[in-house]
């Protein structure tokens, strides 16, 4: 047995290389965990690769930067980069995500996660992080439906589409997730479908570099169970679809934006504006309010003593 | 280590309980609070949110108590010591993430100051009854640490050791005041900061790339370290290795829950306080926490003056359950009373533990106010007979 193996190895003799060639993201993958769970043609690993991207254009020290995940397959994203990175509980990544950002201002917050997640058990925690402009960014995996739990309807299955808890269709009106995250408040609204890699990673670039809180929805297939039950066909055939279908009108009024099933989806740089964030605004109004009295918050160094390691 | 100066009010004060919880809290060394207004705890926030930005501290109120808790989750992560205050309802908001905690062994502090429940109950009155729930509130196995003061002093000194506890054994700690201590005003008397000693964060030293967030089936816990240090941490909610990283069998499940609940099972004597008093040849001991303490010391008196023998245990740590202790007093006396504000939660824990060596009286009060002295006399008479 063994001397078949070792004849199996190297049939032809030909030397180990000395060196293997490494991914060029590999420095951001936990490479150990792989492969990752999802299935062939899910758009979750396009998005992460996007956002790896977006990670090395924007200079960003990848030490400062924090990424946290919900539940769910977008959950599981987390788990996959070498940053410090948060698998938390259903719908409270962005909480969870807040005692971050404001417990440490030093760090680049980033939640990945999918609509379920963030839009429904999460839906009460997304405005209010929004209404307060906490310095976060939030990458929203819309693939239409509850992909881990089997294929479930959500807030945002278009009307008709069928999921396994809608067996004969959906019927409730689904949230329009761009004007959703900006009539919230958030200062960077952009949405694109997973085919748009290269603009995804651009619009992720421009939403880590700029302070407060940006919303980036990216429209993603579901092969095994969204797709499979609404016969929209392969993971190429949903490909073509988000080519024929997707719009750029960067700036539209994202009351403009909603997405019947199979039609055409608008994407693009909808929002980009400039407002103080949480932590800076509460900065200046605490200090010009407490003038002498005021202590700023620095985060871990917030206090002489209790945090600092016993000497 | 002793208390920064820079959050301890030294002095003497005339202050409620809800007010010394939160002065405590800022001597130990908490700078992040996320909570929601509930009464009868709101005090607590309302006080922190006018210290805090005095002492370099982060007040957030959050959209719900949900957020609060994982807020704080997340807070610690990022290198603070970080509470929320909470009562009954807003506990059970807070069980999921009270599970997380758990789960990632992250030091936090949850005060409940408890009011009559179920469900909006009494919201300005009293009770004791959530305290099975701060012992079994979230899903799945996990040990705690709970405490419960019987006055404002206690509400500042319990609120440091909540802290220490916290960090000591990468726990969540359940503060379990009730309305009537939390609104209660007597003095306090906060020392100063060198004499307030403070258990800092145990720090991971070692390089970057090896650092392992647990250690299971080991004396030791692993120590912490803080996001944005360069070590690249993984945790997850998902039953996970020693490296963080989720493993879905049951052989890890075994590691990783026996470990969650040994880590204080096995600690009990270490982490227990429990104060007793005329123990010594008694027939009776009355065992109580909180506000029912206090008024248990006027049942014991008259006890006394009708010449029976009637010790008291006062479970200032309520879980762990001093188990050990409880099954030695059994057998040594004729009976255990136990007054509490609810219908029958802690006692049932020292019935298992007499275990049939001596009778266990419950004296129930649904809540609302303190138990009339005569009531618990009554227990102790028929113990005694």
């Amino acid at each position: 047995m063994s001397d078949i193996t070792s004849e199996m190895t190297s049939p032809l003799n030909i030397p180990e290389p000395e060196e293997t060639l490494k991914h060029p993201m590999e420095q951001y993958l936990r490479t150990e965990r792989l492969p990752h769970i999802w299935c062939a043609s899910c758009g979750i690993g396009t998005v992460l690769t996007a956002y790896i991207t977006a990670l090395q254009k924007s200079k960003l020290d990848p030490k400062k930067v924090a990424v946290v995940s919900g539940i769910g397959c977008s959950g599981r994203a987390a788990g996959y980069l070498r940053l410090d990175s948060f698998h938390s509980t259903h719908g409270r990544a962005i909480p969870f995500a807040t005692g971050l950002a404001v417990g440490n201002p030093e760090l680049k917050v980033t939640v990945i996660s999918g609509d379920g997640d963030l839009i429904a058990i999460g839906g009460n925690h997304i405005i209010h992080a929004a209404r307060r402009n906490i310095n976060m960014t939030i990458i929203c995996i819309n693939n239409f439906n509850y992909a881990m739990t089997g294929g479930q309807a959500g807030p945002t299955t278009p009307e008709s589409a069928n999921a396994s808890t809608a067996p004969y269709g959906a019927y409730e009106y689904p949230f329009n997730l761009p004007f959703l995250a900006e009539s919230s408040g958030a200062i960077f609204v952009a949405r694109w479908t997973a085919l748009h890699i290269r603009r995804m990673a651009k619009s992720m670039t421009k939403a880590l570099l700029k302070p407060g809180f940006s919303f980036i929805e990216v429209i993603a297939p579901c092969s095994t169970l969204y797709a499979r039950r609404n016969r929209l066909g392969s993971g190429l055939d949903l490909m073509k679809y988000y080519h024929d279908s997707a719009i750029i009108k960067h700036g539209i009024d994202t009351r403009e934006v909603d997405i019947d099933f199979q039609d055409r989806i608008v994407v693009g740089e909808f929002v980009n504006k400039d407002k103080t964030h949480f932590l800076e605004k509460r900065d200046q109004f605490l200090s010009k309010k407490l003038g002498d009295k005021y202590v700023p918050y620095k985060g871990p160094n917030s206090t002489t003593s209790t945090m600092k390691e016993e000497e | 280590m002793k208390a920064d100066s820079i959050g301890v009010a030294t002095g003497a004060h005339y202050l409620d309980g809800d007010h010394a919880c939160s002065e405590g809290s800022i001597a130990a060394g908490c700078r992040f609070l996320a909570g929601y207004p509930i009464t009868p705890s709101t005090e607590v926030a309302e006080r922190i949110a006018v210290r805090f930005p005095k002492v370099g501290g982060m007040f957030i109120q959050m959209e719900d108590e949900l957020a609060s808790m994982a807020a704080i989750i997340g807070a610690t992560w990022s290198g603070v010591k970080a509470m929320t205050v909470t009562s009954g309802p807003g506990f059970s908001l807070m069980m999921e993430n009270l599970g997380l905690a758990a789960m990632l062994e992250t030091p936090c502090v949850i005060v409940n100051v408890q009011r009559g429940g179920p469900s909006t109950g009494l919201p300005t009155l009293t009770g004791q009854g959530d305290m099975m729930q701060a012992r079994w509130g979230s899903h799945g196995d996990y040990e705690i640490i709970a405490i419960s003061p019987n006055s404002p002093q206690e509400c500042f000194d319990l609120s440091i050791i909540a802290f220490n506890l916290a960090e000591k054994w990468r726990v969540p700690v359940l503060f379990m005041m009730d309305e009537c201590v939390g609104h209660m005003t007597e003095k306090v008397i906060i020392p100063p900061a060198e004499e307030i000693e403070i258990t800092p964060r145990n720090y991971y030293k070692g390089e970057n790339g090896s650092y392992m967030p647990f250690k299971f089936n080991q004396a030791d816990l692993a120590p912490m370290i803080k996001a944005g240090d360069g070590h690249f941490l993984h945790i997850t909610g998902l039953t996970h290795d020693e490296r963080g990283y989720p493993i879905i069998n049951a052989a890890a499940q075994e590691k990783n829950v026996t470990h969650l609940v040994n880590k204080i099972r096995n600690n009990v004597e270490e982490i227990q306080i429990i104060e007793e008093e005329q123990i010594e040849g008694a027939e009776v001991v009355v065992i109580s926490y909180g506000i029912t303490s206090r008024v248990a010391l006027k049942a014991v008196d008259y006890a006394r003056e009708k010449g029976i023998k009637v010790g008291t245990l006062r479970l200032v740590t309520v879980w762990p359950f001093p188990e050990k202790r409880i099954r030695e007093l059994a057998k040594d006396v004729k009976a255990l009373v136990v007054p509490e504000i609810n219908l029958g939660q802690v006692v049932l824990e020292v019935e298992r533990c007499a275990g049939g060596a001596c009778k266990t009286i419950l004296v129930p009060h649904a809540g609302g106010w303190v138990h009339d002295p005569k009531d618990i006399l009554t227990a102790i008479e028929e113990g005694a007979s």
